[in-house]
C-alpha cells in the first residue's frame, strides 16, 4: 500500500530561532534529496538547502531517520532551518513541488505514529492534549482565513463550483427529463471565472514571494551620518534572520530581519563616496543602483543640509541622526535609542501598506491547495466528457475544502432540483 | 394453534420482499414469503418501468448477485432503452417498460420453481417477541410462523393515508389494509419515524387516447437488457407516446390549488423533489409554459396507460378537466384517479449495515419502509437483508458491499449514515467512484463475491466464468501489445511520433480509437463477442482516471479502514465540537471512512476520534 509522503512545520509557527520541518513517508529520503544532500540514515549534517530550481534557500541541520526508528515509524527527514517565516515558507513550498509530497493534515504525523505502533498509552494521552491545542490552533487559522475578503471570495467559488457540477449532473442523471442539453458553455464560464480568481489570489501570493524573500530597505546618507550605528542599534532590537553576511560588494553591509512578521533586508550603502579606484567606483555605482532599486530607502543625515545623490521616492523615510548630540526632538539616536521605536513603527507601516490584504491570510499550505485545485480546473479545458469534468470539479472542491468546506452531493442535487423542473 | 418453522420469514411480496425471499432461498435457507394474497407478488404499484439512470445500475448489480429483478424485467419488458447511450459508459443506464401482468406472472413462475421458498397467504398482525429478539410473525387467524430471522418489507403500509383531493382514507395502496399494529410494535422498539409522501397520476384508458396525433418514442434498435443472462427481448415491443401540458391545463390546476390535498394543508409528509406533482410543477416553475408527459402503456394486453409526469392529489373532477385539456387526451377516460400517499418511514440511521435493528435481534427492515423510493432501491435492500439473514443462519461471513464496489453499497451507506430527508432515490452522482461502478461491469465487480457468499447459482456462474475467461484473454492481448508510433499511424491511429511504444490498452484510451482500429495491428483481437469487446473499450475510456482514483483510494485506506466500535462515546473525545459530537452520536459511523462522509467532518476531528479509539483500546488491553 502506498502512502503519500507528508511534510509540515513541526515547530511553532512564526519567528523563532530554529524551525523544524518534518518530512515523513515512504518517499521522504528520495524526495528530500532533491533539496539537499542527505546525511546517512541515523545521522545529521549541516547542509545547504536549495529550491528545485537551484536557488539557495538556507543552511540547515539535516537529520535522516530510517524507517522503524523515527517518530512516525516511517522514513523521516527533519530540516532544522533558521526560524524565519520567509525561509520556512520557501522550503515548504519547494517540498510541495516534489512528486508524491503533500502538506500534512492536522495531527497526521501523530496518526501515522499511532498506526505504526510508535506510541504508548501515556504518550497517547499527552498527544491528545497536544492535538486539542492543535485543533484550536487550526480553528484560529481557519477563523483568520474566513474573515474578510478571502472568505467572501471562497464563498463565490463554492457557489460557482456547486452550480457547475449541478449543471453537469442535470444532464447526466436527468437526461430523460426536460433539462438543457448543452450546459458546457456555462460550465466552462463558471469554472473559468473560479480559475481566474484563484490565479489572482495566487498572484498576490506571487507578489508575496517578495514578502517571503523580504523587502529590501536601504539606509542612505553621507559618510558619518550614523548609518552603521543605526543598523547595529536595530540589530539589538530585532531577531536577525541571518547573521551579518558579506553583501554583493564588500562595501554593502546586509542584514536580514523579521520586522514583526515582515521579513526585511536592511543594508547600508557605506561605499557611496567619491572614488578614483576603478574597482571601488564600480562598487559604488552598484551600491547606488541597489539603493535606488530597493523597496524603500531610509535617508539619514546628521546635517539637514547634507546632499545625497539618490532620488527620494514615494513612501521613503527621512530622519536626522545623532539625537544624543543635538537637543532637537525630531532627531533619532542610535546610541541612546531615542526615536528608534518610532522609526521601526514608521518602517513597518510603510511596508505593511504594500502587502495585499489577502496575502497575510493565505498560508503556504493553502497556497499548495489552491495550486492543486487550479491544476484540476486547468485540466477541464481539454476534457469533453461531462462525467470526467465532474470528477475534476470534485477534485478541485476537495482541494479547496479548507476554504469552502467539503460539500456532499446533496448540495449539488439541491441546486439541480431548484433550477430544473425534474419529474417527467 | 397452527405453527410452522422456517429459517427466514419475509413479510411483504413487493420488490424488496421478493428479492429478500429469493436471495435467502438461493442461499439454501428454508424461507417463507408472506403476503395478503399471491397476486401481491412483484406488483409495480407506480410507473410501469424498471431501471434507468442510477436505478439501472442497481438492477444490474442485483442481477450480478443472481437476483430476480433483472431477469423478470427482461422476460416482461415491452420496450428497452439505454439512457445516455451517447454519453460515457459510466453514466449509461438500461431501462425497460414493463408489462405489469407479465411481470407478476413471471414472478409467480419463478416462485414455483425456486427451491426452499414457500409462499404463505395471510395478514400479518404482529411479531413474535421473546426477550430482545424477534422470533417470527403472527397472522390474523392466530397462526404463527416462527423463524430466527424476520424481514419486514411493508412499504407504505405504516400509517398509510391516501388522499384524493379533500377525501382521504386509511390504506397503504388502494384496496389494501394498513398495518397499524405492526407500526405500534416498531414504535415500541424505540425506532424514530418520519413522514413522507408520494403521488401517482390518474390512469388512462388507452382506447380513448388519440395516438395518431402524438409523437411516439420507440425502444432502441439494439436493446440493452437488464440481466447479464439475456441478449434480447422475448415479447412484442411497443412505443410510448409523448404529449405536453399547456396554459389551459395550468390554469385549471392553478384555479383548483386549494382543493389539492398537498396544497390544501391535508398532508404533512415530505415529497420527492425529483418527482413533483403537477401542482408543484405549476407553482414552482410558473414560468414554464408546458411540461412533458410520457404516455406509458402498462402492458401488451392491458388497456391502461400511465401518464408519467402528472401525478396529483386534486379531486377527481379536476383531474378529469385538466387531463382532457391535453393534446391527444381530449376524450380520454380516467380508469383510476391519481392520488397521493402519505406514510411513515423508519429513520434508517437506527439500522445496521445488514438493515437489522440495532437493539432487537432477528429483525431486518428493507425497502420503502426505510425511506427510499423506487422498485430498484427496494429490491437492492431486500437482497442485502435476505443475504445477511441466510449468511447468519448458516454461520457464513456477510457479503461485503461498500461504496467502493457497488451502488448498493453507496445506498446502504447513505441510508444508515446520512439518513433521508426526502424519499431516497439512486442517482449516478451519489457514487464517488462512478467511473468504476458501471452497469456493464456489475458482474465483474460482484458475481465472484456472490459466488463466494453462496447466492450465485451454477448456471450464472458458468456463464460468468466463460465471460471472465474471454475478458482476461482480450486484456492479455491488449497489455502484451506493443505498438510503435509508426505502426499505429499506419493503422490509422493518430499518436504523437515520440518513439514511445504503446500497449493496446493505452491506444484504446485515445478518444475515437475502438477495438476495430486495433485489429489492424493485432489480428488476434478479432473474433471476440460484442459484449466482450465493448467492455474492453469501456474499461479503456477511463483508464487514467481509474488509476488515479485507485491510487487516491489506497492512500486513504489505512486510516479509513479503522473501525469505530458500536458503543463508542463521542462525548469524551477531547477537541470535538458539540455540534459534531451530536452529529456523530446520531450517525454512528462504523469506520473512519464512513465518518469522513458526514458533512462537516474535518481531518482534525477524524484524528481526535482515532486517538480516542487507540486510547480506549490500550486501556482495554491493560
Amino acid at each position: 500500500m502506498t502512502e503519500d509522503t507528508i511534510f509540515a512545520l513541526a515547530s511553532a509557527p512564526g519567528k523563532s530561532g530554529v524551525a523544524v520541518i518534518r518530512i515523513s513517508g515512504p518517499n521522504a529520503f528520495d524526495g528530500s534529496s532533491k533539496l539537499c544532500k542527505l546525511p546517512k540514515a541515523g545521522q545529521h549534517r549541516l547542509r545547504n538547502i536549495f529550491a528545485l530550481d537551484g536557488i539557495l534557500l538556507d543552511q540547515a541541520l539535516v537529520l535522516a531517520f530510517p524507517e522503524g526508528s523515527s517518530f512516525t515509524g516511517e522514513e523521516v527527514v527533519e530540516l532544522q532551518t533558521h526560524g524565519s517565516p520567509a525561509v520556512v515558507s520557501a522550503v515548504l513550498s519547494s517540498l510541495d513541488q516534489i512528486d508524491g509530497f503533500r502538506p500534512a493534515e492536522a495531527g497526521e504525523f501523530t496518526r501515522r505514529a499511532l498506526s505504526n505502533g510508535r506510541l504508548n498509552l501515556s504518550q497517547v494521552e499527552g498527544l491528545a492534549d497536544l492535538l486539542e491545542a492543535e485543533t484550536e490552533h487550526q480553528r484560529k487559522i481557519a477563523l483568520r482565513v474566513f474573515s474578510g475578503e478571502f472568505s467572501e471570495l471562497a464563498d463565490t467559488w463554492r457557489i460557482k463550483l456547486i452550480r457547475s457540477r449541478a449543471l453537469i449532473e442535470a444532464t447526466l442523471d436527468f437526461s430523460d427529463e426536460e433539462v438543457p442539453v448543452d450546459v458546457m458553455p456555462e460550465v466552462r464560464e463558471l469554472v473559468g471565472s473560479v480559475r481566474g480568481q484563484i490565479e489572482e489570489v495566487l498572484s498576490f501570493s506571487g507578489m508575496s514571494e517578495q514578502v517571503k524573500n523580504g523587502f529590501e530597505v536601504a539606509i542612505v546618507g553621507p559618510p558619518n551620518a550614523g548609518k552603521s550605528s543605526l543598523i547595529n542599534a536595530i540589530t539589538g532590537r530585532m531577531v536577525a534572520i541571518v547573521s551579518d553576511q558579506a553583501g554583493t560588494t564588500r562595501d554593502i553591509l546586509e542584514v536580514k530581519y523579521d520586522l514583526e512578521g515582515i521579513p526585511i533586508t536592511l543594508f547600508d550603502t557605506a561605499g557611496i563616496r567619491e572614488s578614483v579606484d576603478t574597482v571601488e567606483k564600480l562598487g559604488v555605482e552598484l551600491a547606488i543602483s541597489r539603493a535606488e532599486n530597493a523597496d524603500l530607502r531610509i535617508f539619514l543625515r546628521s546635517d539637514p543640509a547634507d546632499e545625497i545623490n539618490i532620488q527620494n521616492q514615494d513612501g521613503d523615510l527621512e530622519y536626522l541622526s545623532k539625537g544624543d548630540l543635538f537637543p532637537d526632538k525630531a532627531r533619532i539616536s542610535a546610541k541612546t535609542g531615542k526615536g528608534l521605536d518610532l522609526l521601526l513603527t514608521d518602517l513597518r507601516s510603510a511596508l505593511a501598506s504594500r502587502i495585499p490584504p489577502s496575502v497575510t491570510t493565505i498560508r503556504s499550505r493553502q497556497q499548495g491547495a489552491l495550486r492543486k485545485a487550479l491544476g484540476s480546473l486547468d485540466l477541464i479545458e481539454g476534457i469533453q466528457d461531462p462525467e470526467i469534468i465532474a470528477i475534476e470539479i470534485q477534485n478541485a472542491v476537495n482541494k479547496l475544502s479548507f476554504a469552502i468546506g467539503v460539500h456532499c452531493i446533496e448540495s449539488v442535487l439541491d441546486d439541480v432540483f431548484s433550477s430544473f423542473c425534474i419529474g417527467k | 394453534m397452527k405453527q410452522s418453522e422456517f429459517d427466514t420469514v419475509v413479510v411483504g411480496a413487493g420488490h424488496a420482499g421478493c428479492e429478500a425471499a429469493f436471495a435467502a432461498a438461493r442461499m439454501g435457507c428454508k424461507t417463507a414469503l408472506v403476503s395478503l394474497k399471491v397476486t401481491d407478488i412483484g406488483t409495480l404499484s407506480c410507473n410501469p418501468a424498471m431501471g434507468g439512470l442510477g436505478k439501472g445500475h442497481l438492477v444490474k448489480e442485483i442481477d450480478a448477485l443472481d437476483g430476480v429483478m433483472g431477469r423478470l424485467s427482461d422476460l416482461s419488458g415491452i420496450q428497452f432503452r439505454l439512457l445516455n447511450r451517447r454519453k460515457g459508459p459510466a453514466v449509461r443506464g438500461p431501462r425497460a417498460q414493463i408489462d405489469r401482468a407479465l411481470y407478476k406472472r413471471n414472478a409467480v413462475n419463478f416462485l414455483q420453481v425456486q427451491e426452499n421458498l414457500s409462499f404463505l397467504e395471510g395478514e400479518v398482525v404482529d411479531l413474535i417477541q421473546s426477550n430482545h429478539s424477534v422470533r417470527g410473525i403472527r397472522l390474523a387467524d392466530g397462526s404463527e410462523i416462527r423463524a430466527p430471522k424476520t424481514i419486514l418489507t411493508t412499504g407504505t403500509f405504516l400509517k398509510g393515508i391516501i388522499h384524493i383531493g379533500d377525501r382521504s382514507m386509511e390504506a397503504g395502496r388502494l384496496g389494501d389494509k394498513a398495518s397499524v399494529r405492526l407500526g405500534d410494535r416498531l414504535r415500541d422498539y424505540g425506532l424514530s419515524f418520519g413522514r413522507l409522501k408520494t403521488g401517482t397520476p390518474p390512469r388512462l384508458n388507452s382506447n380513448t387516447i388519440n395516438w395518431n396525433i402524438l409523437e411516439m418514442q420507440p425502444g432502441d434498435a439494439d436493446p440493452a437488457m437488464l440481466s447479464f443472462m439475456n441478449r434480447a427481448p422475448v415479447v412484442d415491443q411497443v412505443s410510448c407516446g409523448i404529449t405536453h401540458t399547456n396554459e389551459k391545463t395550468h390554469s385549471i390546476i392553478r384555479d383548483n390549488l386549494d382543493r389539492s390535498a398537498m396544497y390544501g394543508g391535508m398532508i404533512d409528509g415530505v415529497g420527492p423533489r425529483y418527482c413533483p406533482s403537477i401542482e408543484d410543477k405549476v407553482v414552482r416553475f410558473a414560468e414554464k409554459e408546458s411540461h412533458q408527459i410520457f404516455l406509458e402503456p402498462e402492458g401488451l394486453t392491458s388497456q391502461t396507460v400511465y401518464p408519467n409526469g402528472i401525478s396529483t392529489s386534486l379531486p377527481e373532477e379536476v383531474q378529469f378537466d385538466y387531463v382532457r385539456s391535453i393534446v391527444g387526451l381530449e376524450d380520454v377516460e380516467i380508469l383510476q384517479p391519481g392520488y397521493a400517499v402519505e406514510y411513515d418511514y423508519v429513520d434508517p440511521r437506527g439500522l445496521n449495515r445488514d438493515l437489522s435493528l440495532r437493539d432487537i435481534e432477528g429483525l431486518h427492515l428493507a425497502g420503502q419502509i426505510n425511506g427510499t423510493t423506487g422498485y430498484e432501491e427496494a429490491a437492492a435492500q431486500g437482497l442485502v437483508a435476505g443475504l445477511a439473514c441466510a449468511a447468519w443462519v448458516q454461520g457464513k461471513a456477510p457479503l461485503g458491499l461498500d461504496r467502493r464496489n457497488s451502488y448498493i453499497g453507496v445506498m446502504i451507506d447513505d441510508l444508515i449514515v446520512r439518513g433521508v430527508s426526502e424519499p431516497y432515490r439512486m442517482f449516478t452522482s451519489r457514487a464517488e467512484n462512478r467511473l468504476l461502478l458501471r452497469s456493464d461491469n456489475a458482474d465483474q465487480r460482484l458475481t465472484p463475491l456472490g459466488r463466494k457468499a453462496g447466492c450465485v447459482e451454477e448456471r450464472r456462474w458458468r456463464a460468468f466464468s466463460e465471460k471472465a475467461r474471454q475478458i482476461d484473454g482480450i486484456n492479455e492481448i491488449l497489455s502484451n501489445l506493443s505498438v510503435s508510433p509508426q505502426a499505429a499511424l499506419k493503422a490509422g491511429i493518430t499518436v504523437a511520433k515520440d518513439g514511445k511504444k504503446r500497449t493496446g490498452r493505452e491506444l484504446l484510451a485515445f478518444p475515437d480509437v475502438g477495438l476495430s482500429e486495433l485489429t489492424k495491428v493485432a489480428p488476434d483481437l478479432c473474433g471476440f463477442p460484442a459484449q466482450i469487446t465493448e467492455q474492453a473499450e469501456n474499461d479503456a475510456v477511463y483508464l487514467h482516471y481509474i488509476e488515479r482514483q485507485e491510487k487516491h483510494n489506497t492512500s486513504l485506506q489505512s486510516d479509513y479502514a479503522v473501525k469505530i466500535p458500536e458503543a463508542f462515546d463521542y462525548n469524551v473525545v477531547p477537541g470535538l465540537s458539540g455540534e459534531l459530537t451530536e452529529k456523530l452520536t446520531k450517525a454512528r459511523p462504523g469506520s473512519l471512512g464512513e465518518m469522513s462522509n458526514i458533512e462537516g467532518i474535518t481531518p482534525a476531528a477524524m484524528t481526535a476520534v482515532l486517538l480516542q479509539i487507540k486510547r480506549n483500546s490500550i486501556k482495554d488491553a491493560v
